[in-house]
């Protein structure tokens, strides 16, 4: 049951990912994403983390891509303009090389050295008994308090960023 | 639990009584979208002075059905220029999430049939029956508020689809306004999370436990504010009134639905109440003590606790949608760059506030913040 929903929805998220390069109108590019974030999300809940999935709906698929869409409305681009450029499509076919080769690699490993084979501190048991998202939670405060910080200020200097460079006078 | 066939390592029973709560729930927000119209137009009527829909039924009672006939039997348009597939599915997106954010509202306490307990909660369940307790979605708060960023994309999707000026503008409004107030109405239900210390929805009503000094919304100062200002954001978040710039007939005929007609115009419609009335048992749930009554000795009579639960919850409910509907017969609209300004310069530094003050005064008094003050 769990392996044939596992198939379902690996394979939305596959095809709504071929769609978004796919698409000729931005718009249902945009959409597409969406679905993707959406199987994602769908896949975070089938491994027991449904905080992930929450933030996944959330961040991702409500604001960043509202954003995108926001975009694409104000500009209100219809289609994509016809041309397409070979630089484009040798760079994108070099990259996708290296990131099939790249996944072949961690696939292809023994078991022993798989990455779904390693074990961190946190198992299924504690998972269920602490709860998914007091675990993140302390982690995130505790051990990875700094990176935490890092992020948040490199986030905000962005924000200040943009506010400069969009607004003529400050 | 040990009587009964079992199917994919569930009791037949819990699959019954799922699909009986899924439809019991759907027909009662149903009914309650349809009534809400009729409702809304007495009670601005009256408010007007003037008497509102009369003539179809006693009272016009029959009213929404009529409504609901004549939209059903209008001829069905999409504009030749428009993105045909954007244009159908928008309606769908933005009435879907309205529907399903009740799956995880706990609506009453736990009712007992057939000597198999039931809570009445769609997305809950018992599985250890003697000590009932119930088992939720652990993040029920954060799937409301994804469910909620989700419907912007109706909104928006209309707008864009329709290609018609006034549609876009309506979408671009929309799509800024919810975004906008998104974020304030997400770091007022923070202040929640921290009395709690849980993000799921059973916990936070059974917090709430024990009469009104327990409800959420009056066990600190911090906490009111945190209420008024998640109400009032969830308005704008709606798009009702005075936020309803979206859809100002004055200046943009009908915003994003202009170019909808017949049962897609109703969807959009139905929409609009829906949220309506999700927000208000998002609202009842978090600040309002969910379906607990408000003075516990008094109303617990035996065998009345089940009637009780949920009566508690759909009077709160609707007491929240009259004064919706309140709000709409008094206050006029917004202007749009005032709406942007209430929104970043007011509420989202308010919350910001509330979210340290609460944060604050669960640290120092942890045994309540009233006991401490007057002892």
């Amino acid at each position: 049951m769990d392996s044939i929903f596992f198939y379902i929805v690996a394979a939305t998220a596959v095809i709504s990912g071929i769609l978004v390069v796919g698409c000729k109108n931005p718009i249902n590019s945009a959409l597409s994403l969406i679905m993707t974030f959406f199987s994602l999300a769908t896949l975070y809940v089938m491994l027991d983390a449904p905080f992930m999935a929450a933030i996944q709906v959330i961040v991702y698929a409500g604001a960043i891509m509202v954003l995108i869409v926001f975009v694409i409305m104000l500009l209100n681009i219809r289609i994509e303009s016809g041309k397409r450029y070979m630089h484009t499509r040798v760079m994108g076919a070099i990259l996708g090389a290296v990131v099939l080769i790249e996944t072949l690699y961690v696939i292809m490993r023994p078991a022993s050295q798989n990455l779904t084979g390693g074990k961190g501190p946190v198992d299924a048991a504690m998972v269920l008994n602490v709860g998914h998202t007091e675990l993140i939670g302390r982690a995130l405060f505790t051990d990875y308090l700094l990176p935490f910080e890092i992020t948040s200020i490199l986030l905000l200097v962005a924000i200040v960023g943009a506010v400069l460079l969009a607004k003529r006078k400050v | 639990m040990e009587n009964g066939m079992i199917f994919l390592g569930l009791p037949v029973a819990y699959y019954i009584a799922m699909i009986a709560k899924v439809l019991v729930v759907f027909v009662c927000v149903l009914l309650t979208v349809a009534y809400a119209t009729w409702a809304e137009r007495k009670l601005i009527g009256h408010m007007q002075v003037r008497i509102g829909p009369k003539r179809v039924g006693p009272f016009g009672l029959l009213q929404p059905i009529a409504d609901g006939l004549k939209l059903f039997f209008k001829e069905e348009i999409v504009p030749a220029q428009a993105s045909t597939f954007a244009f159908l599915l928008a309606p769908l997106i933005a009435l879907i999430p309205a529907f399903i954010a009740f799956a995880v509202i706990p609506f009453g306490g736990t009712i007992e049939v057939g000597g198999y307990k039931l809570p009445l909660q769609i997305a809950g369940y018992i599985a250890d029956q003697p000590s009932g307790k119930v088992i939720d979605l652990n993040v029920g708060v954060l799937y409301i508020l994804a469910l909620a960023s989700l419907g912007v994309y109706g909104i928006v999707l209309a707008g864009w689809s329709s290609n018609s000026k006034y549609s876009l503008l309506g979408g671009l409004r929309a799509s800024a306004q919810i975004v906008s107030y998104e974020l304030a109405a997400g770091l007022a239900i923070v202040s929640v999370f921290l009395m709690s210390g849980s993000l799921s929805l059973q916990q936070i009503v059974a917090d709430q436990a024990g009469g009104v000094a327990n409800w959420y919304f009056i066990r600190q100062p911090f906490a009111f504010v945190a209420f008024i200002v998640y109400f009032i954001c969830s308005l704008a978040e709606i798009n009702r009134t005075p936020f309803d710039l979206p859809e100002a007939e004055t200046e943009l005929v009908s915003g994003f639905g202009t170019e909808y007609s017949s049962m897609k115009y109703a969807m959009f419609f139905m929409a609009e109440y829906a949220n309506m009335i999700t927000v208000c048992a998002v609202t009842v749930t978090l600040f309002l003590g969910g379906w607990h009554e408000p003075i516990p000795q008094v109303v617990s009579i035996g065998g009345w606790e089940f009637y009780l639960s949920w009566a508690n919850f759909v009077i709160k409910v609707y007491f929240l949608i009259f004064v919706c509907m309140w709000i709409r017969a008094t206050y006029p609209r917004y202007r749009y760059d005032q709406l942007m300004a209430l929104g970043w310069k007011f509420f989202l530094p308010l919350t910001l506030l509330c979210v340290v003050g609460t944060g604050a005064v669960v640290y120092f008094f942890p045994n309540g913040f009233w006991g401490a003050l007057f002892s």
